[in-house]
């Protein structure tokens, strides 16, 4: 098997595309050497409290998110009562240690949290997900014990968190963005807009990426612990295309003061910090538009067995099976991308091009199943009676956010450089 | 007041999957879930114990190595403790076995309340929980839809044809849960966090003196026949010949 020799030329290589793996633990090429080929198990498999959770996940997703779907998403609202249940489930602080009132769970639990809430709804997914993947990550990995001790057990417990990079002026281009933070004495004022900020609406913690120091360029961007009543005004709460529970606003920061105790991490780190966990996120986003795919397809393919045309099936038509048959695949492919990013994240190994591949590949094959889905059941599923139509509408924004599509493959082009260009 | 609560539960093909025949036999490769009437009667028990009514959950289960996974389910829910009476894959354990093993527990952990759901969904017996009762002696409330607990004594509201029925027993008793006696939690991902640590104890049929052999041989299991459509009728005399002649049902 060439697989240990080509991760050693991977890792060395590696040292190369600096910011993007600062955090990254090296692969050790020897660690990927197992002894006997039988003893190593699909990547199906799940350690005990994972299929459990998933369990409890899936019919909590059905039995109580699943009947306010439609309606929710007519009111482009989230539903009190689905928030409550998330955190009363423990699924908003599922890597979060027990001590600070989390769940104290696997990176692999919380993808799959993600993907079986995306199954019923992708708008709860990605609340779900931005809480853990990107705002709970942020201050496990960067926030003092100070910090952590204040707001994750809140983030836990009751208090919903976004993390706010984009701008108008900056989407791709995270960097070029405009938001001040000037020092006065134990304070930062913070001065500008954002934009696109998921789970806002509902905020109570907000992570800010602000400069501190414009002359800098991009090393002067710092995150900056931002509490609601600290002056954060939701200046518009966008109509969506899909995924219209979740709400999505433009912040103004008018001056607020913020003190100094709140910058998380370094001064002029913030940049790094903002790539580092979007590449986590990024996998999170692949488990939502997996789920997404999944749940199109499941709400589609027995419908194929039911309706009948020309005396038969139409799931029995051989265009129909191939139809289906294809998509099928494809999903099982993003499923594997996704989960083996997962495991080698939470083995500690580079998973920046994984990640990435997860990400691009879901979204693509979420498009193309929600898409089918609305054609194998037809005209009834052009109607809002049905949640087709929903899926199709939620599948959009998976090749826009946490990175668009572009993006990722500019990420797996510069690695795929270091380790094809002489 | 101290209660001890023991809780059977069953790990049974899902309630959701479509059953098939083959062979004469019905495919098992399929979803596995605690019996749904199992997981009303845990739940049951865990809210005694959260209104300090009861102090220790026990669960109970007669199954193969991946009866486990019910067993946690239910430490996730709330019990605090399990015992696994280990069988082989293959092993068929009837009513009447559990009921003895079942007996053997109770002369091991001295519960007061033995709270079973009132079938599984597999075999649909309806069985243990009254055998049990007979075989201890002990009085009991079967298809509970509301149960009291007061220091010595159960009011328990039971489901039965006519409509609803209030008994009172003293303890120890066997209760078998009903469907509407609540609605069992979901497992928060902490608690099945924290069932990681609980204790599963395992034993075998030897070890409690049951022989596990079957008394009922399953001569055959088909499916159910084949619905057929139905027919029009022109009038209320050609329908009563139909009913008389063809269906044979008057």
């Amino acid at each position: 098997m060439s697989v240990p020799r080509f991760a050693s030329l991977v890792s060395r290589s590696r040292g190369a595309a600096a910011p993007a793996l600062r955090n990254a633990a090296r692969s050790f090429s020897t660690t990927n050497a197992i002894r006997s080929a039988g003893s190593i198990p699909s990547l199906h498999t799940f350690t005990e409290e994972e299929v459990m959770l998933r369990e409890a996940v899936a019919k909590f997703a059905t039995e109580v998110v699943g009947p306010k779907v439609r309606e929710m998403d007519e009111n482009e609202m989230m539903d009190r009562f689905v928030i409550d249940g998330l955190f009363q489930q423990g699924l908003m602080g599922i890597e979060t240690p027990a001590e600070l009132n989390g769940s104290g769970t696997s990176f692999t639990a919380a993808i799959l949290t993600v993907e079986e809430l995306a199954k019923v709804d992708p708008s709860v997914s990605v609340m779900c997900d931005v809480q853990n993947t990107l705002v709970n990550t942020v201050f496990t990995k960067y926030a003092n014990a100070a910090q952590k001790e204040k707001y994750l057990p809140k983030l836990a417990t009751d208090t919903i968190g976004c993390f706010c990079l984009s701008e108008a002026g900056s989407g791709s281009d995270a960097f070029a963005l405009q938001t001040k933070a000037e020092k006065q004495g134990d304070y930062y004022i913070l001065s500008g807009t954002k934009m696109w900020i998921t789970n806002s609406y509902e905020a109570g913690i907000f992570l800010v990426f602000a400069n501190v120091d414009p002359s800098k360029g991009y090393k002067g961007i710092t995150c900056f612990i931002v509490e609601k009543d600290m002056g954060v005004e939701i200046a518009k709460k966008e109509k969506k295309l899909g995924i219209r529970a979740s709400s999505t606003c433009a912040l103004s920061f008018d001056d607020i003061k913020v003190p100094a105790s709140n910058v998380l991490g370094q001064i002029g780190q913030g940049y790094k910090y903002a790539i580092e966990i979007l590449n986590e996120g990024r996998i999170g986003i692949a488990a939502q538009m997996l789920g997404l795919a999944q749940g199109a397809f499941d709400l589609a393919v027995p419908y194929t067995f039911d309706r009948k045309q020309f005396g038969q099936a139409i799931g029995d038509f051989q265009g129909m099976q191939h139809q289906y048959a294809q998509i099928a695949v494809e999903i099982e492919a993003a499923r594997l991308l996704t989960y083996n990013a997962a495991r080698m994240k939470e083995q500690g190994k580079s998973f920046v091009k994984e990640a990435a591949m997860a990400k691009l590949y879901a979204s693509q094959v979420a498009e193309r199943a929600a898409s089918k889905a609305v054609e194998w059941m037809g005209g009834v599923a052009f109607t809002r009676d049905l949640l087709a139509e929903k899926f199709y509408r939620d599948c959009k924004i998976g090749a826009i956010y946490e990175g668009t599509s572009n993006i990722q493959l500019q990420t797996i082009a510069k690695i795929l450089k270091t380790q094809y260009a002489k | 007041m101290s209660h001890r609560i023991l809780v059977p539960v069953k790990r049974v093909i899902d309630y959701a999957v479509k059953i098939r025949v083959a062979g004469g036999k019905i495919d098992t490769n399929v979803k596995h879930s605690m019996n749904p009437f199992d997981e009303i009667a845990i739940e049951e028990a865990v809210r005694l114990k959260e209104a300090k009514k009861a102090t220790e959950v026990v669960t109970v289960t007669v199954g193969s190595t991946k009866s486990q996974e019910t067993l946690r389910t239910a430490l996730a829910m709330g019990a605090d403790r399990a015992l696994h009476v280990e069988v082989p894959e293959s092993a068929e354990v009837q009513p009447l076995e559990v009921a003895k093993i079942l007996k053997a527990i109770v002369a091991k952990e001295s519960p007061s309340i033995v709270l079973l759901g009132k079938q599984a969904i597999d075999d649909d017996a309806g069985q243990t929980g009254q055998m049990l009762a007979g075989l201890l002696d002990w009085p009991q409330a079967t298809f509970a839809s509301k149960v009291e607990l007061n220091d010595s004594a159960l009011t328990v509201t039971r489901e039965i044809d006519g409509g609803l029925e209030t008994v009172k027993t003293t303890l120890p008793a066997i209760l078998t849960a009903d469907l509407r006696l609540n609605q069992p939690r979901y497992a928060t991902l902490p608690n099945i966090m924290k069932a990681k640590k609980k204790t599963i104890e395992k034993l075998s049929p030897g070890d409690l003196g049951v022989d596990v052999t079957p008394r009922i041989k399953v001569l055959e299991v088909s499916e159910p026949p084949k619905r057929q459509a139905g027919k029009t009728v022109g009038s209320v005399d050609e329908l009563i010949d139909k009913l008389k002649n063809e269906a044979g049902v008057i």
